[in-house]
C-alpha cells in the first residue's frame, strides 16, 4: 500500500470524530434564558431550572473534565457504595472471566464429545436449540431465588451466556474435520486419543477460538446489564448509581470505558484465534 | 429463685407468667423479657446483692413486705453501689452475636436514619460494623432480606406485612421494629400541567409509584379515589423504582408520581417537574419506609438485634431534631449514599424548598422522624391492600399488625434514646378528613365508593 493511502483511514476516522464533536457541541449549546426568577428560588434549584427550562445533555467539555477525574483517580474507595471507576472495572472484568472460564471448562469437552458423536449430537440437538435463544437475564430471577446470593448469580449468567456459543462451535468444528485427515490418520493406525489431540484439535481450533470470541463478546454485554439489575458493584452498578444521580456526564464516562474494554477482550482473543490459525 | 426476676416484688414467685399486662400476649412478653439485655443484667445484679444479703428467700420476702420495695432499694443502695455493679456487669454481658453486619438500602431520604447511623457513628457506638448497601429496588431489597444476604433492611412499610401475609412473594415472618419516617413524600407532576391543579382533570395520566406494596401506591390511589377518579380505570398506575422516575418525567413517559423524596425535589432542582402537594396534606402523619428484619433474626440474634435497633432509633431521635437536619444533609447526600446534590437533600430536610413553580415554601414538618410503629397503621395498610385487591378474603388484622409492627421494644428504647413513646400501640386518625377506627377495619372499606372489591 501506498504510504499516503495509509493515512487515509485514519484521517477519516479523525474527521468523522470531529464532526460527532461537532455536532455533539451544537446540539446541547444552552437556549437563551426565557425566565428569570429571583435569585433566593434559583439557589435551590439547578441552572437549568433557575431559567425555566430543564437541565440538557451536557456537552462533550463536561463529559471530557469527569472523564479526566476518573482517569486521575479510578482506584479510590470511599466505602461500600462509592468506588472508583478502575474498581468497578475491575469487578465486572473478574465476573466475566470467572463465568467465561467455567463455561470454557464444560463447553469445549462436551463440544468435543458432541462433535465427535452424531448420535449425541442429534440427541442433545433439541436442549440446545430451546436454551440457546434464552435471552441470559431471564435467568436472573431463577438464579437468584436458588443460588441466593446476588455475586454467584451474576456470575452464573455469565457463565449460562458464554456457554452456547462455544459449545456449537466446537462440536460444529470438531465434527466437519475433513475426512481426509481422519482417513490418513485411521491409515497410519494413530489411536483415538492421539487423533483427537493431535488432528481433530488442531484442526477445529479456529472454529472454538470463533466460539470463544463470540461468548466473550456476549458475556461482556450481559454483564453490564445483570449489574444494573443486581447492583453492588461493577461497571454496571456504576451506571445505574450514576442514573440515579442523573449524571449524564458519568454515564457517557462509563459507556466509552464499556466499549473500551469489551474492544480489548475481543482483541485479545482475536490475537489467539490468529494463533491458532493455519492454511490449507 | 431466677437470676433475672425482680428481686424486689414481694409477691413474685418467680413463675413465667405475663405479670406486667404490658404486653398484647404471653409471646410478646417473654419476647420483650429475652430482649431486654439490660434490664435483665441489672436483675441479675440486683438479685446476687439482694441473695448475698438475705440468703433465705422467707427473709427476703418478709423484709420487702414490711417495708416496701422502694424503700429496700434505697436502704441497700446506701450499703452497696447497685449502680455501679450494673454498669460493671453490663460491660461484659449482652454480648452480641454478630458484629459485623449488611443492611440494605434504597437511595432515598425515607432511609435517613439507617444511612446516618453509618457516618455519624451510631451503629459503631453500639459496637456494630454495619455496612449500609445501596441497592436497586424494592424488590431486590426484599430478595436479598430473605435469602439473608442483609441481616436487615430499609423497605416499606405495607413489605413486612406484604412478607409475612405472603402476597407477592413467599411467605415468611417478617417484622418491623420501626417506623423510619413520616410523611416526606409529594405528588409531583410534569411541568406541561402546571394548570391542571384539579384531580378531577388527570382521567388518563399515567402516574408511577415505586412499587405496589408501598404507602405511595396507597396514598395516590386514595387521593384520586376521593376525588371521584377510580385508580385502576382513569388512570394508569405503574410501578418504577424511584432513580427512574426523574428520567420518566423528562421522557414524557409518564404524567407524574407519587414518590419519595428526592426524587421530587430532583425533579423540581432539573427544571422537569412541580411539587402539586406534599404528603402530608393527605394524610398528616403518615409512615412511610420501615427499619425490618425477618422474625428469624429477630429471634436467633436477640442482643445483635437489640444494638441495631438501638443505633436506628437513636439516629431517629437525632434526625428528629431540626437543628441536626442540615448536618445529616451534608452527610448523606455523598456520592456514597444518596449520590445527589446537597441542595436537594437539604430542601427535603429543613422542609424550605422551592416548588417547581418560582415559590419557595417553609413546612419544617415536610419530612419527620417518629420511630413508633403503630399498629393502628398496620391495619390501615391492610384495608387499603385489602381494598385495592392485593389480599382477599379474611384476615385477622389484630393478630398480623402486632405480629409484625413490633411495638415493644421500640417503646423502651424511645424512652432511652430522650423520646416519648405512645403508652397505647393504637390510635384513631384521620386521612383526608376522613377518620379511620382500627377497631373497625371492615366497616371502613365498605365505606368507600371506589373500590376493587
Amino acid at each position: 500500500m501506498d504510504i499516503h493511502k495509509r493515512w487515509h483511514a485514519p484521517l477519516l476516522s479523525v474527521i468523522i470524530f470531529g464532526l460527532f464533536l461537532g455536532i455533539w457541541y451544537l446540539a446541547t449549546v444552552p437556549k437563551e434564558a426565557a425566565v428569570i426568577v429571583d435569585e433566593e428560588y434559583a439557589k435551590l434549584v439547578g441552572a437549568a431550572a433557575a431559567t425555566g427550562s430543564k437541565t440538557a445533555v451536557p456537552n462533550p467539555t463536561a463529559v471530557a473534565v469527569k472523564l479526566w477525574e476518573h482517569i486521575k483517580d479510578p482506584f479510590y474507595d470511599r466505602g461500600t457504595n462509592d468506588k472508583g471507576i478502575g474498581i468497578q472495572l475491575g469487578y465486572s472484568i473478574g465476573r466475566v472471566l470467572v463465568g467465561f472460564f467455567l463455561a470454557a471448562v464444560l463447553a469445549i469437552p462436551l463440544g468435543f464429545v458432541i462433535g465427535m458423536s452424531p448420535l449425541l449430537y442429534k440427541a442433545l440437538d433439541p436442549f440446545i436449540q430451546v436454551l440457546k435463544p434464552i435471552s441470559p437475564l431471564a435467568w436472573m430471577p431463577l438464579a437468584l431465588y436458588t443460588i441466593q446470593d446476588s455475586n454467584t448469580s451474576s456470575i452464573f449468567v455469565i457463565f449460562i451466556c458464554s456457554l452456547w456459543p462455544m459449545l456449537i462451535n466446537t462440536a460444529f468444528g470438531v465434527a466437519s474435520v475433513r475426512k481426509d485427515w481422519l482417513n490418513v490418520a485411521r491409515t497410519l493406525e494413530v489411536s483415538p486419543l492421539r487423533t483427537a489431540f493431535q488432528v481433530i484439535l488442531p484442526a477445529a481450533a479456529p472454529t472454538i477460538m470463533t466460539g470463544m470470541r463470540i461468548s466473550v463478546g456476549i458475556a461482556w454485554l450481559v454483564i453490564v446489564a445483570a449489574e444494573m439489575l443486581v447492583g453492588g458493584t461493577g461497571i454496571g452498578y456504576f451506571v445505574w448509581n450514576e442514573w440515579n444521580n442523573l449524571s449524564i456526564s458519568n454515564i457517557i464516562n462509563a459507556i466509552l470505558l464499556i466499549g473500551l474494554v469489551g474492544m480489548v477482550l475481543d482483541a485479545i482473543l482475536n490475537r489467539l484465534a490468529k494463533a491458532v490459525t493455519y492454511k490449507e | 429463685m431466677s437470676a433475672f426476676d425482680n428481686p424486689f416484688d414481694p409477691n413474685n414467685q418467680l413463675s413465667q407468667g405475663c405479670s406486667c399486662g404490658q404486653h398484647a400476649n404471653q409471646a410478646e412478653h417473654d419476647h420483650a423479657k429475652a430482649m431486654d439485655v439490660r434490664d435483665l443484667e441489672d436483675r441479675a445484679v440486683e438479685g446476687a446483692i439482694m441473695r448475698a444479703v438475705f440468703p433465705h428467700d422467707e427473709t427476703r420476702r418478709h423484709f420487702l413486705k414490711a417495708v416496701g420495695a422502694g424503700t429496700a432499694l434505697a436502704a441497700l443502695s446506701t450499703l452497696f453501689p447497685f449502680g455501679v455493679a450494673k454498669e460493671a456487669f453490663a460491660e461484659v454481658g449482652g454480648k452480641i452475636e454478630k458484629t459485623k453486619l449488611k443492611v440494605g438500602f434504597i437511595p432515598i431520604t425515607c432511609a435517613t436514619p439507617i444511612i446516618m447511623a453509618h457516618p455519624l457513628g451510631f451503629y459503631s457506638k453500639q459496637g456494630l460494623d454495619v455496612e449500609v448497601v445501596k441497592t436497586a429496588g424494592w424488590a431486590l431489597v426484599r430478595d436479598k432480606a430473605i435469602s439473608k444476604e442483609y441481616d436487615a433492611a430499609h423497605m416499606l412499610s405495607p413489605m413486612p406485612l406484604a412478607i409475612s401475609l405472603g402476597v407477592g412473594s413467599n411467605k415468611i415472618p417478617w417484622t418491623m421494629p420501626a417506623v423510619e419516617n413520616i410523611n416526606g413524600q409529594a405528588i409531583t407532576l410534569a411541568m406541561k400541567h402546571k394548570d391542571k391543579r384539579d384531580p378531577k382533570d388527570w382521567k388518563g395520566f399515567k402516574f408511577a409509584v415505586p412499587f405496589d406494596f408501598s404507602m405511595h401506591n396507597y396514598l395516590l390511589r386514595y387521593y384520586l379515589a376521593e376525588h371521584g377518579l377510580d385508580p385502576d380505570k382513569d388512570v394508569q398506575i405503574r410501578s418504577v423504582p424511584p432513580p427512574e422516575m426523574v428520567a420518566n418525567l423528562r421522557a414524557d413517559n409518564i404524567d407524574g408520581f407519587l414518590a419519595p423524596d428526592p426524587v421530587n425535589q430532583r425533579a423540581v432542582f432539573d427544571g422537569v417537574g412541580f411539587i402539586h402537594i406534599l404528603s402530608k396534606e393527605i394524610w398528616d402523619g403518615h409512615p412511610c419506609c420501615a427499619f425490618s428484619a425477618s422474625k428469624e433474626f429477630v429471634t436467633t440474634m436477640p442482643n445483635t438485634y437489640q444494638a441495631l435497633l438501638k443505633a436506628i432509633i437513636e439516629a431517629t431521635a437525632y434526625a428528629r431534631k431540626q437543628e441536626n437536619r442540615k448536618e445529616i444533609a451534608a452527610a448523606i447526600a455523598t456520592p456514597n449514599y444518596l449520590n445527589q446534590p446537597v441542595t436537594v437533600v437539604e430542601q427535603v430536610l429543613t422542609g424550605t424548598f422551592a416548588d417547581g413553580l418560582g415559590g419557595i415554601h417553609k413546612v419544617p414538618d415536610r419530612i419527620d422522624f417518629d420511630p413508633f410503629p403503630w399498629q393502628s397503621f398496620a391495619i390501615w395498610i391492610m384495608t387499603q391492600m385489602k381494598r385495592w385487591g392485593q389480599i382477599k378474603g379474611d384476615i385477622d388484622y389484630q393478630k398480623v399488625a402486632s405480629e409484625v409492627f413490633l411495638a415493644t421494644d421500640a417503646t423502651r428504647l424511645m424512652k432511652e434514646a430522650g423520646l416519648t413513646p405512645p403508652t397505647s400501640n393504637s390510635k384513631k386518625f384521620f386521612v383526608m378528613k376522613k377518620e379511620f377506627d382500627p377497631a373497625l377495619p371492615e366497616q371502613y372499606i365498605a365505606s368507600f365508593p371506589i373500590r376493587s372489591v
